[in-house]
């Protein structure tokens, strides 16, 4: 039986037919989780996806975490569910308490959006689990609020316990310790800036995505 | 002992949140970085943060500064890279 992924969609949400699109491809089903629905339904595993949930008002994810969905996401979670969470997703997760540390503007303050080299940092993770250490992927970033940032003692937990899960080869947007991607104690929920769904196919001009989402299924 | 409910005033609340120190604020940066453009070269550590402003019923002004304090904590700003500061003002005065 294939896997199913849930796609939580807040209203300004922009990314779930991508995400959807990509499960697909690669042999899973998904189902659309509507933010006003307090449930994650059937699914084996849940994605939140990019864009400005609830227009990203007051701050990124500020808004959504109050929506019904994330109580189910985070009980989900609580119980060992793979939890991703995808650019606006991995705000949504920091301002929900999902994972560590903030998202803040970009250092250069441009948008940026460009495809970039991410290493590796650990394969024990629901999203890298099919990588390679030290492998090095080329997928696409898309954001104005990409710069993780942390206390000290946050950023040395995240260290010493591995959950540096992709750092930028060459940091685009300031983040701390290049972070592109983090997870929680568990490794079970996982927040990245780049978007591994524009990357899932060889006609996206990479589909070193896949290696992601397929850890996934 | 009465049960009278105590009358509710009016207060206006006024918040700024900014950047805790230490965390970068690329907006302030580019800012101070163009004034001397203009002339002015003699500015320095300059901020950029939010203004909210509400309007609170509550017993008193402590009751209500405790209130806003606690929205700020839960919602209007992000501990982990924003600080707060509260004025409260009785609404006669506002």
């Amino acid at each position: 039986m294939s896997t199913r992924v849930g796609v939580v969609q807040f209203p300004g949400t922009n990314c779930e037919q991508d995400v959807a699109w990509a499960v697909k491809v690669l042999g899973g089903e998904s189902e659309m989780l509507w933010h006003g629905d307090a449930t994650v339904g059937t699914a084996d595993a849940v994605v939140i996806a990019g864009g400005f949930a609830h227009g990203d008002y007051l701050r990124t994810g500020a808004i959504a975490r109050f929506s019904p969905v994330m109580d189910a996401v985070a009980e989900f979670a609580r119980a060992g569910g793979p939890v991703v969470g995808i650019c606006n997703g991995f705000q949504v997760l920091c301002e929900a308490g999902l994972l560590a540390g903030a998202l803040q503007k970009n250092a250069g303050l441009k948008f940026r959006c460009e495809t970039v080299e991410l290493r590796v940092e650990t394969t024990a993770t629901v999203l890298t689990r099919t990588a390679k250490t030290g492998q090095i992927l080329r997928i696409p970033i898309n954001h104005f609020e990409g710069n993780f940032v942390c206390d000290e003692a946050t950023l040395k937990g995240l260290q010493e316990n591995e959950q540096i899960v992709l750092r930028y080869v060459d940091n685009p947007n300031g983040s701390l310790d290049d972070i592109a991607g983090i997870c929680n104690e568990g490794r079970n929920v996982v927040g990245l800036m780049p978007h591994p769904e524009r990357a899932s196919e060889a006609i996206l001009g990479s589909d070193d995505g896949a290696v992601l989402l397929r850890s996934l299924l | 002992m009465s049960f009278r409910a105590q009358p509710l005033i009016r207060f206006e609340a006024r918040i700024e949140v900014g950047h805790r120190p230490g965390i970068l604020d690329p907006q302030g940066g580019v800012i101070e970085r163009a004034l001397p453009a203009l002339g002015y070269g003699n500015v320095s550590h300059v901020r950029v943060g939010k203004s909210i402003r509400l309007a609170v019923e509550a017993p008193d002004e402590a009751a209500a500064r405790a209130q806003v304090e606690e929205m700020c904590r839960r919602l209007l700003a992000n501990p982990v890279i924003e600080d707060f500061s509260i004025e409260i003002f009785s609404a006669e005065t506002v």
